[in-house]
């Protein structure tokens, strides 16, 4: 089902979405890769403030490319980064600060999936490489943080975007798994690849 | 002045080739799309063609990884710029990370220090081939992280042959799903040695998708190789689909009679190349 959310969603709107679903998001959404996850995990730790709610927002994982543009930044491109490297810690990220949507591409592993269930959240796919495209659907960057320390690609980008997708839901909150459905017709596809190579 | 010429042209080849998929990419991502019959996959397609269009119209880049800018020389031992062309190259990746823009890509392994201009160490690398003749051409070849982690190499047991070669990369392939950003372009490197059969792989990358080894037997196994990859359903993104890859191609070296290296190179549908010809004279020219 197409659906048009303006962020922040809360815990039971995000319940009723379904592997399936195709998401355009309005409002803000922060990236993190490995390092801006790390640095908001020691953050938690050391009980120390973060600059942003990210309850309120989508989590985006991206490595944009953005331009100075007088005081403010542009977004140049911003597609998703591969999401599983985040895997190592995506489930303690979530339970710390509640994403109610995660943005990136490949899905993720079985600690995501439960946290999700645990949380209430979904992991959306963004098609990979769409960085032009993804550009266009952010109407500016509201800050950024951890810049100097972390670099352009792995520093918390706050966008405010619109109409932001299409995003795929491809894991949700009632243990779907888009990736997991299409296993079995893969291993069966690949028992006819063999036989065939084998002929 | 030659140098400023030259450094204007590498800059140009390098926004030509971050902003305009070549068109046998798009021609193959499109005959793709017409194929797709999963409504999932054939989302991602007409996500790809959108913002390929966006890029090329917009001359911005594609994708955020901007990729690690690899250029691949062939060096016409007459050329009068040979001696100082990496300087060149190298101030070139700086010119473009700031104009084009690029993403900073280049990080320090001990480090982590990025300085910020897609330079460093061994970077940006180039790979050199002498040939004859005073012409120089140069391929650009900017590639993602993404499709670079799924690539590898194996040592294979002589004995499993052909059979095991198939075998080998369709499984890897299959088992890289999404995460190279499917479909993708599959570089197949066999023979010489661990780093001869990866590097075949990648200049088995640069070819046009469309063009077919010269020998026929191997031209069949990429044939084979691209048609059992694709009756996989992995698909666009990994999202399930018709296309897994667009193009398998397959380069080989002789080898050692105890070593079976195979080197599967994974290409982004983002298949991002640009060329560069000099002329002893000076006179340059940029192509897709």
């Amino acid at each position: 089902m197409k659906r048009e959310l303006t962020l922040p969603i809360d815990e039971a709107r995000t319940r009723e979405l379904r592997v399936g679903d195709i998401l355009y998001l309005t409002g803000r959404i922060f990236t993190a890769r490995d390092e801006a996850h790390h640095r908001m995990l020691e953050a938690r730790e050391a009980d120390e403030l973060l600059p942003f709610d990210p309850s309120r927002m989508a989590l985006f994982h991206c490595g944009p490319v953005v331009r100075k543009a007088g005081d403010g930044w542009e977004v140049i491109a911003a597609g998703p980064t591969t999401s599983v490297r985040m895997e190592l810690f995506e489930d303690r990220f979530l339970e710390a600060f509640r994403p109610r949507i995660v943005i990136g591409k490949g899905g993720m592993g079985a600690r995501t999936q439960a946290a999700l269930e645990t949380v209430g959240a979904v992991y959306a796919h963004y098609t990979g490489g769409a960085g032009a495209l993804a550009a266009g659907r952010i109407e500016r960057v509201e800050a950024v943080h951890w810049l100097d320390e972390l670099g352009m690609p792995e520093a918390a980008w706050i966008f405010a975007a619109r109409d932001f997708g299409p995003l795929l839901v491809t894991m949700d909150s009632a243990g779907g798994n888009l990736y997991r459905d299409l296993e079995p017709t893969i291993a069966e596809n690949m028992k006819s690849i063999l036989a065939r190579i084998e002929e | 002045m030659d140098e400023a010429k030259i450094r204007s042209a590498l800059v140009d080849a390098m926004r030509v080739a971050a902003t305009q998929l070549p068109s046998d990419v798009v021609d193959a991502l499109r005959a793709a799309r017409e194929r797709e019959t999963s409504p999932l996959g054939a989302a991602q397609l007409d996500a790809i063609l959108e913002n390929v269009d966006i890029a090329r119209d917009g001359s911005i880049p594609m994708c955020q990884d901007t990729g690690i800018q690899t250029f691949f020389v062939e060096a016409g031992t007459d050329s009068p710029f040979l001696g100082r062309l990496k300087d060149w190259i190298d101030r070139a990746v700086v010119e473009a990370t700031d104009a084009i823009p690029l993403r900073p890509n280049t990080v320090d392994p001990f480090t982590g220090e990025n300085p910020g201009d897609n330079t460093g160490r061994y970077m940006p690398f180039v790979n050199w081939e002498i040939v004859d003749g005073d012409e120089i051409r140069i391929t650009v070849l900017p590639k993602g992280g993404g499709s670079e982690n799924m690539s590898t190499v194996k040592m294979l047991p002589p004995g499993v042959g052909l059979k095991g070669i198939q075998k080998t990369v369709v499984e890897h392939v299959v088992s890289c799903g999404g995460k190279p950003c499917p479909p993708t372009i599959v570089g197949v490197g066999i023979g010489g040695g661990a780093d001869i059969a990866l590097k075949l792989g990648k200049k088995a990358v640069l070819r046009e998708i469309g063009s077919t080894h010269p020998e026929p037997e191997i031209a069949a196994f990429e044939r084979e190789l691209l048609d059992l990859i694709n009756r996989s359903g992995v698909g666009p993104m990994g999202v399930g689909g018709a296309t897994t890859s667009l193009a398998v191609h397959v380069e080989v070296a002789h080898r050692h009679p105890a070593s079976l290296p195979l080197g599967i190179l994974i290409q982004c549908w983002a298949d991002r190349r640009a060329h560069v010809r000099l002329s002893a004279v000076g006179t340059i020219e940029v192509t897709r």
